[in-house]
């Protein structure tokens, strides 16, 4: 397992790794949730498969970016079937080790002067 | 649903632990579908998405179960390395058996549609294949219709001269039919025509690659040059391919060959080989049931020559003598039993292992690793040191290969070495993986059971019952194989020594030999031949050391045919009974040279000439054939063509090889060859006996040679005793190869026995231990021990004994007279299973004596 105290041997992160751990950032989802609010952050143009995401969620369990939780949402919005996901403090940690390291490249382009407009 | 069965794409650990989610979000995505189109798109995206899931799954699984692996291997390097010694062993002695089986008796002959390649041959009682007189192959041709082509060729020999010194070459020399039906195109140049076999035409010469390179430098321009052979120049029309070994691999050049008219007029003069290529669909029986009307017909038309004349026609493919294949399926039947052997030694070793990795595994399966997890784990850890095993095991088969060369037979037109190409490696990658799977499966099956019952404490007995029984039962099969292996190659030892130690009629010891072949017209002359052989006999014999020399025909077992019907006193024969004898024509000291015993009368002598009373000296068997009770010196017996007079009897000698009973010998004195008469049996193999160092006289007997014709080369220098040798030399590669196999199943079940026992003596320690504190004689605790060993041994030996007596049946008319039962090989067999068990048994029960009851006790 990593270790927990240090997120840099995960970078970069995979993309669809990062749009996870951003979609856990304010609440717990199940796994359809995760597609749903990925889809929805990306104005539709990343739909994650069913494939990417449970193998995603696999590696981040075991990197333990990601927790299983047992917490249910009210039983008439829950399906027994599902099992909810939350971000851990690491999982925490890594997202926003992660954010760093796309704003410095974002800045690296800027002095470059591939980024034009506001940013 | 669909769906659900394209989830077993996916790993079993995956699939349990997210398949019921990725069905729901399949559930839900279905939902949102609205048009045909869409349900094809959502289709096309799951379907992508599940295999390129898969894939990655197995690829996480993979990468995580070989890290663990090079892991567990690391701590283990003895492990670690008898399972890839012994997987080496196995897959190495399968491939090199397969490989030369396959080379010899399965892949198709190296030539376009060879399947549709036939033998022809006369049959007459006694001979079941003999070459074709040309006036029969001629009109087998024009009478049968049931064939493509057919063509004939024969062996010969010339001496090539100019551009260098002489040198003695064996080639072939064919009707233009016979490339044509081969279908093979030279690599430079042409193949013969028609116009090539018309009488008066330029003699043209086709050049083996071999040939090629080392007498011309590999020279494209070699096109149209005229070279000389015996003195006639030939013009070289083509160069074949390194591949191309027709009729066999010795064959340095293809000349046309041409029948004269005079050619046809003999048709008990067998010398052609007759081959053919069938139309497509045909079988090599249709062509036989046609054969046969032609034969009987030509027997009606001419029943005096042709007279139980019948046709015999096979498959080119098929032509390997029964020994040889038997020899071969041995062979591999003796590398399977080893690789049984590997794998169940293997097996063995792998379950005793599991026992020791039991809280490893238990403390993984109480961690969630499921069943079907550890299994896969287990397996993959087997797979990989088979991988690495079979690796090298490959490269030891490749090794090898060239070891094997003497079980290749010449008469197939074939490579003498087999190649190791993708059909091998496929074979050696699938014994490989079977071993892998073969010695992983059913320990890791049984490991992976055991489950959290590992972590239980005095749990042992338990599990270890029922294991212990399947391991018993492993040892059982090994002792078994080794059993059989033992005795058949036993045996086939025996059966080697009864064939060297045969008598082959001669004294082979302290003879050198070497053939001068005198080239045909040059020397068709019996004086100018005489000429020749006189100084160089002379010579040769004022050498210091030499005490005899003489010119024959042929030495006995380089040439093993030239056999000639025989009539006695003008009574013609029952013509089923035809016989006949083999000829050689000797100069006088033959014998003596040889040390053939002369029994009765005298050599052939410098005065039988053409004209005195044609003689002829004859082995013992001839005057046990013909005149049994009476002195057979001064009798007559017709012989090729003329009545011939018994001056001398001499012993018999093998001329067909130690394996074979040769057909009565009927040496000719030299000087009553007529001219141009049978230049065949022309005497071109010189014999002398020396004393001492027989390379050292070489430079001498060239000069001497050289001295009596510049032009005439020498070649096939050897001792008579490796000519002997080389006779029975398939055999003792073979008993060597099957020696070697028998070898290692010994030590291998030794092993296994050991390792059987050892186990059985530590995880039973406690109770030894209680039994010794109450009293128990360590007699009697060793022979508890040596008794398990005995009883597995006992099951493997019947059971081997049983089994090994049916392959010694099958494979009888290899072991050349010794009985399928011979007492000897199976009390060596049983003595040695019995050797084998008590080493085995020895350590474990000397273990098992020094328990210490203390110890034991405080530790439970």
């Amino acid at each position: 397992m990593t270790d927990l105290l240090d997120p840099i041997p995960l970078l970069p992160l995979p993309p669809a790794t990062f749009h996870i751990l951003l979609a856990l950032s304010d609440v717990d989802r199940h796994g359809y949730g995760i597609i749903q609010d990925v889809s929805a952050r990306t104005n539709g143009e990343l739909k994650l498969s069913a494939g990417t995401l449970y193998r995603s969620i696999q590696r981040m369990l075991e990197q333990g970016l990601i927790a299983e939780t047992a917490d249910r949402p009210e039983p008439e919005l829950d399906d027994e079937r599902r099992r909810y996901y939350r971000i851990t403090p690491f999982g925490q940690d890594v997202a926003r080790a992660e954010a760093r390291r796309l704003v410095g490249l974002v800045e690296l382009a800027r002095v470059s002067g591939f980024v034009t407009g506001s940013a | 649903m669909l769906y659900s069965a394209l989830l077993y794409l996916l790993p079993a650990s995956f699939r349990g632990e997210y398949g019921t989610e990725m069905r729901a979000v399949y559930v839900r995505r279905r939902r949102d579908v609205d048009s045909i189109f869409g349900w094809i798109a959502l289709w096309l995206e799951t379907l992508a998405d599940l295999i390129v899931t898969a894939v990655q799954a197995h690829w996480d699984v993979l990468r995580q179960d070989l890290g663990h692996t090079f892991r567990t291997l690391r701590h283990s390097p003895g492990f670690t390395f008898t399972v890839i010694a012994v997987t080496a062993l196995g897959v190495g002695a399968t491939t090199a058996a397969f490989s030369i089986t396959d080379h010899v008796l399965i892949r198709p002959l190296p030539l376009p549609d060879s399947e549709r390649l036939v033998a022809l041959w006369e049959k007459v009682p006694n001979y079941s294949q003999m070459e074709a007189s040309p006036a029969n192959y001629r009109d087998w041709k024009r009478m049968s219709s049931v064939f493509e082509y057919m063509g004939a060729y024969r062996g010969l020999a010339v001496n090539l001269s100019g551009d260098g010194p002489p040198v003695y070459l064996e080639g072939s020399s064919m009707t233009a039919e016979v490339f044509r039906l081969l279908g093979v195109k030279p690599a430079l140049g042409r193949v013969f025509s028609a116009e090539d076999d018309r009488t008066g035409a330029a003699g043209t010469v086709i050049l083996s690659d071999t040939l090629w390179r080392s007498r011309f430098g590999a020279d494209p321009t070699v096109l149209n040059r005229k070279i000389l052979f015996d003195g006639k120049p030939y013009i070289v029309i083509g160069v074949m391919r390194a591949d191309f070994y027709f009729p066999r691999r010795e064959v340095a050049l293809w000349t046309a060959m041409r029948f004269e008219e005079s050619d046809f007029e003999d048709r008990n003069n067998n010398y052609v080989n007759v081959i053919a290529k069938l139309p497509p669909g045909t079988t090599a029986t249709q062509a036989l049931a046609q054969m046969n009307v032609v034969a009987l017909q030509l027997e009606k038309q001419y029943p005096r020559e042709n007279a139980h004349v019948s046709v015999g026609v096979e498959g080119l493919r098929d032509d390997v003598s029964n020994g040889a294949k038997i020899l071969l399926y041995a062979l591999v039947a003796a590398s399977l039993c080893l690789l049984l052997i590997t794998c169940t030694n293997l097996a063995n070793l792998l379950l005793a292992r599991g026992m020791v990795r039991r809280k490893e595994i238990a403390v993984r399966t109480a961690l969630g690793a499921g069943r079907e997890r550890l299994v896969r784990q287990l397996l993959t850890e087997s797979l990989l040191l088979a991988l690495a095993g079979g690796t090298i095991g490959i490269i030891l088969a490749v090794a090898a290969a060239p070891l094997l060369a003497k079980l290749v037979p010449n008469s197939l037109p074939i490579a003498e070495i087999p190649a190791v190409d993708f059909r091998v490696l496929g074979f050696a990658a699938l014994i490989t993986t079977l071993t892998g799977v073969g010695f992983g499966t059913l320990p890791a099956l049984r490991n992976a059971r055991a489950g959290v019952a590992g972590l239980q404490e005095g749990s042992r007995s338990g599990v270890g019952g029922r294991r212990e029984r399947l391991r018993g039962l492993l040892v059982v099969g090994q002792v078994t194989s080794s059993v059989v292996l033992l005795i058949c190659c036993g045996l086939l030892i025996r059966a080697l020594w009864r064939i060297e130690s045969t008598n082959p009629g001669f004294q082979s010891e302290g003879v050198l030999t070497m053939r001068t072949s005198l080239p045909m017209p040059k020397y068709e002359a019996t004086a100018k031949r005489a000429q020749f052989y006189n100084q160089v006999l002379a010579g040769v014999q004022a050498l210091p050391g030499v005490s005899g020399a003489a010119y024959t025909s042929s030495i006995p077992i380089v040439w093993r045919g030239g056999v000639l019907p025989v009539s006695v006193d003008g009574k013609l024969q029952d013509p089923t009974e035809l016989e006949r004898a083999s000829m050689r024509v000797v100069t006088p000291g033959y014998f003596k040279t040889m040390a053939v015993p002369l029994l009765a009368g005298r050599d052939v002598s410098e005065s039988d000439t053409l004209q005195t009373l044609p003689v002829a000296v004859v082995s013992e068997s001839f005057v046990h054939r013909y005149w049994p009770k009476d002195d057979p010196l001064g009798r007559h017996f017709h012989f090729v063509e003329i009545e011939r007079t018994v001056v001398g009897v001499v012993g018999d000698v093998r001329v067909r090889g130690l394996e074979r009973t040769s057909e009565p010998q009927v040496y000719l004195p030299y000087k009553q060859q007529k001219d141009a008469w049978y230049t065949w049996y022309a005497p071109k193999d010189l014999a002398l006996r020396i004393s001492g160092d027989p390379s050292s006289v070489m430079p001498a007997i060239r000069r001497i040679v050289a001295t009596a014709d510049p032009e005439q080369p020498i070649s096939d220098v050897q001792s008579l005793s490796d000519i002997v040798h080389s006779d029975s030399a398939p055999r003792a590669v073979q008993v060597r190869v099957l020696g070697g196999f028998a070898l290692l199943a010994f030590l291998l079940a030794g092993v296994g026995i050991h390792g059987l026992l050892s186990f059985a003596v530590s995880s039973r320690a406690q109770e030894i231990g209680v039994r010794i504190a109450i009293g128990a004689e360590s007699r009697n605790i060793f022979a508890m021990v040596l008794r398990e060993g005995a009883v597995l041994c006992a099951a493997g030996v019947v059971l081997g004994l049983a089994l090994a007596y049916a392959a010694a049946v099958s494979m009888q008319s290899v072991l050349a007279g010794v009985k399928p039962a011979d007492p000897p090989t199976f009390i060596a067999g049983i003595c040695l299973a019995a050797l084998m068990t008590f080493a085995g048994s020895l350590l474990p029960a000397l273990r098992a004596i020094r328990v210490d009851p203390i110890a034991v006790i405080r530790n439970e």
